[in-house]
């Protein structure tokens, strides 16, 4: 006999204010199986879980069903309310009228008719519940992380530093990603390679962790502390075990390519090391650059190599790895400077974006830290900055803020003036956004000590006109059309998700938006989670930020993936699929449809006939409960638990009325 | 192929050269042109600036007009035609209310439905097909062109649609297939003033200046447009603008139709070359091109 | 000053604006006063306002001085500020509704002259249906009190025949004439 509890939810105002909420009740009150049915304010609250507690307690309730917000908000309170109560878990529900109903609807009679019936249909829900017990899973206490910038880097030293081994895969032949492009940071002009290659090195020598560098995750099986990563390591054809980094190759190498680290400003041999500072230090070649590989002939580096560390044989090669999490870190990029047309397609030489002027500043870089016009090489007296080129733009780029860009913009005008003290900075902004610590004081010093000049207004147009860049812009702050003639003018360009990374999302099975930023499980709460349990988020993947709120997330990152690995076994909800042997006909249209590769074969014997019959199993530690094997299975034999079809058809007549259930 | 063909003001009067070229490079193109009958004035600037309603209506009789014609749709020289034409169909097709009212003015109902043509869509798109080459009878060699867009062909992008509005190139592909030169230069979109050239004249001599000068400092021979408001600008007031800037420029500024008419072989009378008040045949002359 | 509060007129959310809005269909509202537009502008350098200005003001609720400004008459519609708008706001769309409210309002001393053309080039529309320049030459510069302006073309324009001396009328004459009249009727209704 079901002793059913209805505990109807005001949620402030949120849910009362569109909903009668103490018709809902006293309409509850009525349906068959319900022993107790009251409203309140706030149910997630002390007192009003504790409320709950009492009644389960004092009315000996064989089932509760809380009307009120979304199950993906409290489902888990209460659930929990209900084991620390005597009662399964699993013979709770919630009944969403605030999001389904209060928060979409403006009719009250309407709105609380529907909120009635959405109770009716849990009610008959919960009173064909199952007692359920969580699945417990072994969990791996090793973590990955992709991409190996400073947010890869500080979350895998994080969790070194726990005592969890963890693996980083890196694409590109070193790890630093875009830090160790720059030259000085905001907004301590620390050096940004000074800051970082101690990072980069402690990892390498960290005895907990292990880097796979020119490698990209090929393939992602399991689950949330089992995920079976496919690693391929890309044929490096260098052998780092025997390679002594004397350098001979690259001095040798006849193939030259524009330089991906030096944004195309210089260029790098077909057999590499993208910069000296590289973790690890030893080069690789570049097939598609490389001479024997395109073209069939060449192999000097062969020929030179005093330790015979070169092999043309070389494979990719694919390897296994066994993690319980996984954090995503792969950084971002600039767009192509070329969008606008009305600042020359980039086409114009002596017009460059932010991570070019970077490469010139650093002392590193191509021109070995001089400032140089593009087109002369002498240097440039007049540099324009123009931030906002591709961000806050609706009609042609993307509509939002790239964070960085005011702040880096100050410190290129800053670190100009340091390097040319006759030289003049102009920058074109439209706000100035300096909300860190010591950013505002930072953005002064640019005027104050640097006499940089702000122009408040968005260029319009810029062209080449007897070798300087003729740029049009405004000051709407004294109202007038400003022209100058630059030498040298420098892009802020937005900033975008990494490339390639919608691919890795769907191998990990995570969101993404339109912009290539991956998405967080949610905005406020939950920044560094993603809706797929196991995988977190660290860095400008996840959103354009700068360098201390990278490193913060990567920090929290690490927290979380400590948190699930703290335990040798993770507790997974029971609401998975389930095969009926008996009834079970062995065709796998469910193998066919599930998503997740949860289908197993088994074989069960045949009671009268004593054969062996090949039937389907479900893992339930796969299993992810999305139910799409169910409607498929032929003979009826697969059912979903907590979702039975039971319960799912007994929702749906309560809806119709068939069952006639007064209310 | 068959157009409606809409002349419109200039082309009647100070452009009569734009004209005649047109018809001519019409003819060797294949393509016939029936004009419009009843035609009136598109309004062009002052009209738009004057009422919405006016700025649309006028345009839209014309092509209610050319609706009925069963062609391939309006064929257009001018731009400023061109964009009041587009901007007709555009309206009228963007809110019925707004088509209720033109409907009333007009005593017809027009649906917005006409295609509107530029003469350098067709001209550029013929030039890309085969035969174009065998047309040529004379090949522009050695004359370097600077292609003069203006704004109202390409901006606003919706409206007409034409090419990039920033670094067009229809004209200048055309200019290549008849064996000339277009040059890179800075001026190609840039606004020359046309709307102010009556009421102050400074700025539009001011602007068409700024034209002149980069076309002459880019390497152009020649400077050649598609609309009859920017020609009479940067031509018939080159010598105003000489001297308002205190500069010599000598730039002969002819009408695309007139340059593929040479090309096909047509003489500089039929084009009407002689009524640029820069004269373009001495340069022509120059550069091995006899007419 | 401008004031804003109870028993001022109202910054920000006015009836300007909302007219402006409501009649043109562009959002003025969500122009963030980058200054694009003034930056592109091939006539800013003789205007009173720069675009963005005009804008402001017409979010400020301005409609005096934005309707007395020159800007509005010396804007070219050449429409290099629309093209390149971040924010999409048919500028130009903007511009042609102020000048029509301007006229129609008396704000025409601006920049005189501009006005004055419109209506001589109207009068020209509504007498031969198409345009006569000597006439329309001859009206603008009666009216504008610039006598001898562009007679220098005149000789050359002849003599190379660019200039009708003897007005045609166009067939379409009396189609525009009735155009022009159903107009005005819809406008006095």
């Amino acid at each position: 006999m079901a002793r059913i509890g209805v505990f109807v939810c005001w949620c402030g105002s949120n849910i009362a204010s569109t909903v009668d909420v103490k018709a809902v009740a006293d309409a509850a009150a009525k349906f068959p199986g319900v022993a107790h049915a009251v409203e309140y304010k706030y149910m997630c609250s002390d007192p009003g879980q504790a409320m709950i507690r009492q009644a389960i307690a004092d009315k000996r309730l064989t089932g509760v069903v809380v009307a009120a917000c979304s199950p993906r908000m409290h489902e888990p309170t209460f659930r929990r309310l209900a084991l620390s109560a005597g009662l399964n878990p699993y013979f709770v529900e919630m009944a969403n009228i605030r999001e389904h109903c209060s928060w979409v609807h403006d009719d009250r009679p309407l709105a609380t008719t529907k909120a009635i019936e959405t109770v009716k249909m849990l009610v008959e829900k919960v009173r064909r519940a199952s007692p359920l017990e969580p699945i417990r899973v072994p969990v791996t206490r090793k973590a990955m992380v992709v991409g190996g910038g400073i947010a890869g880097i500080q979350a895998a030293l994080d969790i070194a530093n726990a005592g969890v081994d963890v693996i980083l895969v890196e694409r590109s032949p070193s790890i630093g990603g875009h830090m160790a492009q720059l030259d000085e940071t905001f907004p301590t002009l620390d050096c940004s390679q000074c800051i970082l290659t101690p990072k980069m090195v402690d990892l390498a020598q960290h005895p907990r962790a292990r880097i796979y560098t020119y490698a990209e995750v090929e393939e992602v099986k399991g689950f949330v502390g089992n995920f079976r990563v496919t690693v391929r390591q890309k044929a490096k054809t260098i052998d780092h075990a025997k390679c002594t980094a004397c350098g001979v190759c690259i001095e040798k190498c006849p193939a030259s390519v524009p330089s991906e680290f030096d944004c195309g400003l210089a260029t790098r041999k077909a057999v590499y090391v993208p910069f000296p500072q590289a973790v690890p230090a030893k080069p690789v070649i570049d097939r598609g650059a490389c001479l024997w590989f395109t073209k069939g002939r060449c192999k000097v580096c062969e020929k030179f190599c005093p330790a015979g560390a070169v092999s043309f044989a070389d494979k990719d090669s694919l390897v296994e790895e066994t993690v319980g999490a996984i954090v995503v870190a792969t950084g971002f990029d600039l767009i192509d400077r070329g969008l606008y047309g009305e600042y020359g397609y980039g086409k114009l030489a002596d017009c460059i974006d932010g991570l070019q002027f970077e490469r010139m500043l650093s002392a590193s870089g191509p021109t070995g830290g001089k400032l140089v016009k593009p087109t002369s090489g002498e240097t440039p007296k007049t540099v324009v900055f123009v931030q906002c080129v591709g961000s806050r733009d609706d009609s042609k780029g993307l509509p939002y803020c790239s964070r960085v860009c005011c702040m880096y913009a100050a410190k290129h005008a800053m670190l100009f003036k340091h390097k040319v003290k006759d030289g003049r900075a102009y920058i074109f902004y439209i706000d100035i956004r300096a909300a860190g610590k010591g950013y505002e004081e930072f953005v002064k010093r640019a005027v104050d000590e640097d006499r940089v000049v702000y122009l408040r207004g968005r260029v319009s147009r810029m062209f080449e006109k007897d070798g300087c860049v003729i740029v049009k812009g405004a000051d709407t702050l004294s109202g007038q059309q400003v022209e100058i003639k630059a030498d040298l003018v420098v892009l802020a360009t937005a900033i975008t998700g990494s490339e390639g990374v919608r691919d890795l999302a769907g191998k990990l099975r995570i969101g993404f938006d339109q912009y290539g930023f991956l998405s967080e499980a949610h905005p406020k709460l939950r920044p560094v989670e993603t809706n797929t349990p196991g995988v977190f988020l660290a860095g400008a993947c996840q959103a354009p930020k700068d360098i201390p709120d990278t490193v913060s997330q990567a920090g929290a990152a690490a927290s979380k993936v400590l948190g699930l690995l703290s335990s040798p076994e993770l507790v997974r909800e029971p609401l998975v699929a389930s095969v009926d042997e008996a009834i079970c006909i062995g065709c796998f249209a469910c193998e066919n449809t599930c998503p997740y590769g949860a289908v197993e074969h088994g074989l069960r014997k045949d009671a009268e006939t004593g054969l062996e019959v090949e039937v389907a199993k479900v893992n339930p530690g796969i299993c992810e409960g999305c139910g799409a094997c169910v409607p498929v299975c032929r003979p009826k034999a697969m059912d979903l638990k907590g979702y039975s079809e039971e319960q799912i058809y007994s929702e749906i007549n309560a809806l119709s009325g068939r069952l006639n259930v007064k209310g | 192929m068959r157009y409606a063909f809409y002349p419109g003001c200039s082309l009647e009067s100070s452009a009569k050269e734009y004209r005649a070229s047109t018809v001519l490079v019409a003819r060797s193109l294949g393509i016939e042109l029936e004009e419009i009958p009843g035609w009136i004035c598109c309004g062009s600037t002052p009209g738009h600036m004057s009422d919405k309603l006016v700025g649309i209506a006028l345009p839209a009789h014309t092509l209610a007009a050319a609706a009925k014609m069963g062609t391939e749709g309006v064929l257009v020289s001018c731009a400023s035609c061109y964009s009041r034409l587009r901007a007709a169909n555009h309206a009228v097709r963007a809110s019925e209310a707004f088509a209720n009212q033109v409907a009333l003015a007009l005593g017809e109902r027009y649906a917005g439905d006409v295609p509107v043509y530029h003469m350098l869509e067709i001209v550029a798109k013929a030039a890309a097909a085969p035969g174009f080459e065998e047309k040529i009878k004379r090949r522009l060699k050695g004359l370097k062109v600077a292609s003069y867009y203006g704004c109202l062909l390409v901006r606003p992008p919706d409206i007409t649609g034409f090419d990039d509005q920033e670094d067009p190139q229809t004209l200048d592909r055309v200019v290549a297939a008849l064996g000339a030169e277009p040059i890179a230069w800075r001026h190609k979109v840039e606004c020359c003033g046309a709307a102010l050239a009556f009421t102050h004249a400074d700025v539009a001599l001011k602007l068409s200046g700024e034209i002149l000068e980069d076309a002459k400092s880019s390497g152009a021979d020649a400077v050649v447009v598609a609309c009859p408001l920017c020609q009479s600008n940067l031509d018939l007031r080159q010598r105003n603008i000489e001297r308002f800037l205190g500069i010599d420029l000598e730039v002969p500024v002819i009408y695309f139709t007139q340059l593929v008419g040479l090309a096909f072989g047509y003489s500089a009378g039929q084009l009407g070359l002689g009524k640029h008040m820069v004269n373009p045949v001495p340069l022509l002359k120059r550069r091995g091109i006899h007419v | 000053m401008t004031h804003a509060g109870s028993g001022h007129e109202e910054l920000g959310v006015t009836n300007f604006l909302e007219e402006v809005e409501s009649q043109t269909g562009e959002k003025v509202r969500i122009c963030y006063q980058c200054g694009k537009c003034s930056a592109g502008c091939p006539v800013g350098y003789v205007m009173d306002l720069l675009p963005n200005q005009v804008i402001r003001l017409i979010q400020l609720g301005l409609r005096q001085e934005v309707l007395d400004s020159s800007t509005i008459w010396l804007c070219a519609s050449c429409e290099t500020c629309a093209t390149r708008c971040p924010r999409e706001i048919e500028i130009v769309r903007v511009m042609d509704y102020l000048r029509q409210q301007a006229r129609l309002g008396g704000h025409t001393h601006a920049a005189r002259e501009v006005p004055i053309f419109i209506h001589s080039f109207l009068a020209n529309l509504k007498r031969f249906g198409r345009l006569y320049e000597p006439m329309l030459v001859g009206m603008y510069n009666l009216a504008s009190g610039h006598l001898t302006k562009d007679m220098d073309k005149a000789p050359a324009m002849i003599i190379k025949r660019k200039l009708a001396l003897l007005p045609s009328r166009a067939k379409g004459l009396h189609r525009m004439r009735q155009i022009l009249k159903n107009i005005e009727e819809m406008r006095h209704r």
